[in-house]
């Protein structure tokens, strides 16, 4: 905008500086600051057992949200994942039986990544509102879940002789698996994201998709990868949960996909698309998490996460939004 | 005038056409595959069709002004919810204890204020902080939600009061009490949509809320005033359900918010704001109901309609794509 | 002009935003019945100034006075009852509204029960389209409309009120010769009805045709008023940039080599027909026609972003196909879009990753973008483009409309096209940086690059090209060398007067 911006005030920490760097690194002073309170009203709240055991309760919320974070970033939206999910530990299941663990689990993540593949086809190729073709799906795939189970609860016959619980129940050097897989798509998924090529293509496209494509980006191809990326994790989240449980209902994944976009919105990813980071989902992941597990050390009933997990995004994503414009308040009359 | 109409009626012919198409399928497919000897266009099931629209349509025609208005409201379904309990608890309340029947005006005031206050609770921290509607009720959608929970515990309140089971009960001119509300309903807001001062600046704000800020329309307070309509529809349509059922489920309402959305884009109304019908929304709403319904009438399994009113929604956004198209001129981006 | 009493007063102006003084100290007045130009690079403050005006943004100290009397613009509706109306440069109408709504934005008349008095308003804005000669009525939908009736609908809305002040802000950018005229003709028609004019452009020649007096802001600072029939063209420049500008043309010497690219009978629907030219290794064909004449759909097409339905295009003597972006790269093409905010850049990234985006693929260690190549090419072009900013990691929505030019243009010079084809290369930028620009595509052309520049602005076409090509209405009228070139020839072929090349 201006060729010859001249400083107000120079050096020091001023409003600006603060207000930048409350944009920059505010959700990572809040998550601090509310370890901290927590940890003086129940000291347990930091120990070791209790961080593993909040980790592993938000590894399905985490997986799923690694995968929601690259369609985010791409500009779009992910209604699906929760019905997909539950999709996905249905069919798990039932092949499970039929067809042994072995063979199970590739069939389900080819079964859901097809899924992905109808989404990402839509709105990647051709071009549909992915809020409603999302929503359509959500609605579509519950459907689809509820005939493929003929609307039963599905269960694993032999619970005792199988190995297909190792990924929901196992431990590995200490650290229990789904922790493991967690890390490990994140790691991946977070370098495949900021240091691939790739993954600059996903920015672009959700920063400015026409500029995208003027650039030589196959824009479609990008988001059609985007979601095939989200029915990855969806698919993963689904054997985690379905290892877990090792029976489940056919809703088990209903209304997930919020608390999923919740913890990428609580991340710092803006719905615009063009930002966001895997670290930053895995931060707003934990700090739901932890929330949840705060309140209910302090003793207080597990809905009123729902209410504080209001308060704190609202805050969360206000602040983000009034350090970008300077002002706290909308200056909208 | 003369010319919007036209218009309008064009625009929301589409559905109307696809409501006959319906009709006519049920017929003619009930008649060789219904296990009932009754045909599906028996009178008193068109009735019953309308009565059970009622929730949603009365829901679903507030979403229409929100999203003409360029917003979205996820929280409706809480807020429904939260009404509800409202309407049944308060009638047990001690202090209403002399009022004898006085009690439900009281009641029904009391849940309609509660759907007022959410909405401008809505409305005013997306006027106030700038942060986008859609994530602002996807929190309070949650924050809501945690309030049921809160008020209610975790089980059903119960309280039936017959004076009320039979004003929800009864008929005039055929038509059910609830469906009455419902046209009442829609007639008042196409009123307000497409004549007042109001409306036209709703609508101006959701087509380009940039000019509207600079020709000095006050954004804020149509905002929060949309949103304070879309809380009272919310907890009205709370009124019209429960008073006839009298028992509430904490998560009673839950997936409104989709339907609601769903039956609104089905009926024509523009994603992006600023163009949108409540008459066409009225049709979608009806739309939805004839397909549950039909669907069971023809013996289709009830699991198969979120199936195909997904596939549906996707098919509408499709058809809608090829027919705004341009053809071989169009620049490929 | 004799002297009057001006209707509006700026004094002092001064409007700070964090780390910025936007403006410092403005002083400006405008008379009853004048048009007074208000002139400056981008960024110099014009349009903060104007906000302040109209109330969209609070000065920090100064004030302004409306007849001699101080007001307080509070928010745009304040300044309109004050008397002082903003037509935007960019539109701002509501698509899905009709037309008397739009011009009555923000004030419907009411009747009780705030229901909109339709009758009333269609009377009102009856009468207003008539006094304008529009041919469309008030229950016209604006999305139905063109661009240049559209804005006379935004000009429909400054008459509605008994407006003092009406500022013009940009007004030409998108209007047709003829669309001009009439608009012309309705700032006289105001300015006899005794209404003070602000008008802002970048366009010299209309600046000293229409307006009264001339005022020059640079880096947020009043510089001076000018008497426009007493100042030049060159003593205004002076003003806005502090130095004085070679704007001399003719010293193009082209050392053109081969055949890089050609087209043979290009057509795509109703878009354009039967268009057929040659690109010559360093040598720059200037594209010149009206606003929808065709020419930056040629682009698109040869950049694979529309298809054509007949014709070929040929490298280097081979034919080729070309079915998107990635193919048009893959054989050496390169397009510098028309519209450098939407098409040519992610606002949001870095100087660094838009200038390498479309070669990302190819930056790479193994399986990651290797950064230090990448901050090399950026560097390189950087340099070579004397781009200004701070690091590689400045976000581009940050810069200057010139340097986010270089930066386009960088990211497409790094892919070492055989053709470049620069699409407005200086739409919305300043006249120091213009003048750059010209210098570096007349340096590339040295360097031996085909390159096919397409304009609106005659002075642009006729300084950089070696050969143009006058287009109407989608069809190419006559094609000019240098030499041959006269302003006046060029206006007749781009009007669609006689005949074409082949006709003739």
């Amino acid at each position: 905008m201006t060729d010859t911006p001249q400083k107000t005030s120079s050096g020091g920490l001023n409003k600006a500086h603060v207000a930048q760097f409350m944009a920059r690194q505010g959700i990572l002073v809040a998550f601090i600051l509310f370890i901290i309170v927590f940890t003086m009203a129940n000291p347990r709240f930091l120990a070791v057992d209790n961080i593993l055991g909040v980790i592993r309760s938000s590894t399905i919320i985490g997986v799923m949200a690694l995968g929601v974070t690259f369609v985010v970033i791409s500009g779009n939206l992910d209604l699906s994942v929760g019905s997909m999910m539950s999709f996905s530990t249905i069919v798990v299941l039932d092949l499970h039986d039929k067809l042994g663990p072995l063979l199970a689990i590739p069939a389900m993540f080819g079964m859901t990544m097809c899924l992905g593949a109808f989404i990402g086809f839509l709105v990647g190729y051709l071009r549909l509102n992915s809020l409603i073709v999302t929503l359509g799906m959500l609605s579509a795939i519950h459907g689809l879940t509820l005939t493929y189970s003929g609307g039963k609860n599905m269960d694993i016959a032999d619970k005792e002789g199988t190995w297909f619980d190792v990924f929901g129940q196992g431990v590995v050097f200490g650290l229990p698996v789904p922790i493991l897989i967690f890390g490990l798509l994140a790691l991946v998924l977070g370098l495949l994201l900021a240091r691939t090529p790739f993954g600059r293509q996903v920015y672009a496209v959700g920063g400015n998709g026409t500029a995208a494509t003027f650039s030589g980006i196959r824009r479609a191809r990008v988001v059609f990868l985007c979601y095939l990326m989200s029915s990855f994790c969806v698919a993963f989240a689904g054997m985690l949960q379905a290892s877990r449980s090792m029976g489940s209902q056919n809703t088990v994944g209903q209304g997930l996909e919020l608390e999923v976009l919740a913890a990428v919105i609580l991340g710092g990813a803006s719905l615009m698309g063009g930002s966001g980071a895997i670290y930053k989902t895995v931060i707003g992941v934990l700090i739901l998490g932890f929330i949840q597990n705060g309140l209910l050390l302090v003793g207080l009933e597990f809905y009123v996460q729902f209410v504080v997990t209001w308060v704190i995004i609202i805050l969360a994503v206000w602040l983000d939004v009034a350090a970008k414009r300077g002002k706290l308040w909308s200056p909208i009359a | 005038m003369s010319n919007e109409t036209t218009k309008d009626l064009i625009k929301s012919g589409a559905i109307w056409g696809f409501i006959v198409l319906e009709l006519i399928f049920f017929s003619v497919a009930g008649a060789y595959l219904s296990l009932s000897d009754n045909a599906f266009m028996d009178l008193d099931n068109m009735l019953l069709l309308l009565k059970q629209s009622a929730p949603i349509g009365i829901i679903a025609v507030g979403m229409t002004i929100i999203m003409i208005n360029g917003n979205i409201d996820l929280s409706v379904g809480a807020t429904y919810a939260l009404a509800a309990i409202v309407l049944l608890d308060s009638m047990t309340w001690p202090i209403f204890a002399g009022l004898g029947n006085w009690v439900i005006p009281v009641a029904w005031i009391l849940a309609l204020l509660t759907g007022v206050v959410l909405g401008a609770i809505n409305g005013i921290i997306v006027w106030k902080t700038g942060v986008d509607a859609f994530i602002v009720t996807l929190a309070s959608m949650l924050g809501y939600r945690g309030l049921v929970f809160m008020m209610n515990g975790e089980q059903p309140t119960s309280h039936l009061n017959w004076t009320l089971v039979d004003f929800a009960e009864a008929q005039f001119l055929g038509l059910h009490t609830a469906t009455w509300f419902l046209l009442a309903v829609t007639i008042i807001l196409w009123f307000v949509m497409t004549r007042t001062v109001h409306g036209r600046n709703a609508h101006a704000i959701g087509d380009n809320r940039e000019a509207a800020v600079n020709a000095g329309i006050r954004v804020g307070p149509h905002i929060v005033i949309n949103f304070m309509i879309i809380g009272f529809l919310a907890a009205l349509s709370a009124v019209v359900f429960y008073s006839e059922s009298g028992s509430v489920n904490p998560n009673d309402g839950m997936l409104y918010e989709l339907w609601a959305i769903t039956a609104v884009v089905l009926g024509g109304t523009k994603l992006a704001g600023g163009y949108g019908s409540i008459i066409g929304t009225f049709g979608g709403v009806i739309a939805i109901q004839l397909l549950r319904k039909g669907l069971g009438h023809i013996g289709a399994d009830t699991e198969t309609v979120n199936l195909v009113i997904g596939l549906i929604l996707i098919a509408v956004l499709f058809l809608d794509r090829q027919l705004n198209l341009k053809g071989e001129e169009e620049l490929r981006v | 002009m004799t002297e009057q009493k001006p209707v509006l007063r700026l004094e002092g102006i001064v409007k700070t935003f964090p780390g910025v003084r936007a403006l410092d100290g403005v002083d400006f007045d405008v008379r009853p019945g004048e048009v007074h130009a208000l002139m400056g690079e981008n960024g110099a403050g014009k349009s903060t100034l104007m906000k302040v005006l109209a109330g969209m943004h609070q000065p920090n100290e100064g004030r302004i006075l409306i007849d001699d009397k101080p007001v307080v613009m509070t928010n745009p509706i304040a300044a309109k009852e004050n008397g002082v109306i903003l037509i935007h440069q960019e539109l701002s109408l509501a698509e899905e509204m009709t037309v008397a709504e739009n011009v009555f934005l923000g004030e419907l008349p009411r009747k009780r029960f705030g229901l909109v008095d339709w009758k009333t308003l269609d009377d009102r804005v009856g009468t207003i389209l008539k006094q304008l000669n529009c041919d469309f009525g008030p229950r016209t939908r604006i999305g139905s409309l063109s661009i240049a009736k559209k804005q006379m609908c935004e000009i429909a809305r400054a008459l509605t009120h008994s407006a003092k002040v009406v500022v013009f802000d940009e007004p030409t950018a998108s209007l047709t010769d003829s669309e001009k005229v009439v608009l012309f003709d309705i700032i006289k028609d105001l300015q006899k009805d005794g209404v003070g004019i602000i008008y802002i452009s970048h366009r010299m020649e209309e600046t000293f045709k229409i307006t009264d007096r001339i005022s020059v802001l640079r880096d947020g600072a009043y510089r001076g008023t000018l008497n426009t029939a007493e100042t030049t063209e060159d003593e205004v420049t002076h003003l806005m940039i502090g130095r004085t500008l070679d704007t001399s043309n003719g010293t193009n010497v082209s050392n053109r080599g081969e055949v890089k690219l050609s087209v043979r009978n290009l057509s795509c629907g109703n878009l354009f027909h039967d268009i057929s030219f040659d690109v010559h290794a360093g040598e720059i064909v200037g594209f010149y026609g009206l606003v929808g004449a065709g020419r930056t759909e040629i682009a698109e097409t040869l950049f694979g972003l529309r298809r054509h339905s007949h014709g070929q295009i040929m490298l280097d003597g081979k034919e080729v196909t070309i079915n998107s972006p990635v193919e048009a790269i893959a054989n050496g093409i390169s397009l510098v879009p028309e519209s450098r905010k939407e098409q040519g850049l992610v606002l949001g990234m870095n100087c660094r990753d838009n200038m390498t985006l479309p070669q990302i693929s190819d930056l790479t260690q193994g399986p990651f973008v290797s950064g230090g190549a990448e901050v090399d090419i950026y560097k390189d072009y950087q340099k070579r483009l004397e781009i200004k900013a701070p690091s590689w990691r400045s976000i581009v929505g940050n810069l200057s409309g010139g340097n986010q030019q270089k930066i386009v243009i960088g990211k497409w010079l790094s892919m070492k096209p055989k053709v470049l084809i620069v699409d407005e290369p200086t739409r919305g930028i300043d006249v120091g940086s213009k003048s750059e620009i010209h210098n570096l595509l007349r340096e590339l052309a040295g360097q031996g690059y085909a390159i096919i520049v397409i304009s609106s602005e005659m002075p642009e076409v006729l300084r950089v090209s070696d050969r143009i090509v006058a287009m109407y209405s989608g069809r190419i009228m006559r094609t000019f060398s240098a030499a041959e070139v006269t302003e006046d020839s060029l206006i007749h072929a781009i009007s669609g007067l006689g005949g074409t090349d082949a006709a003739a």
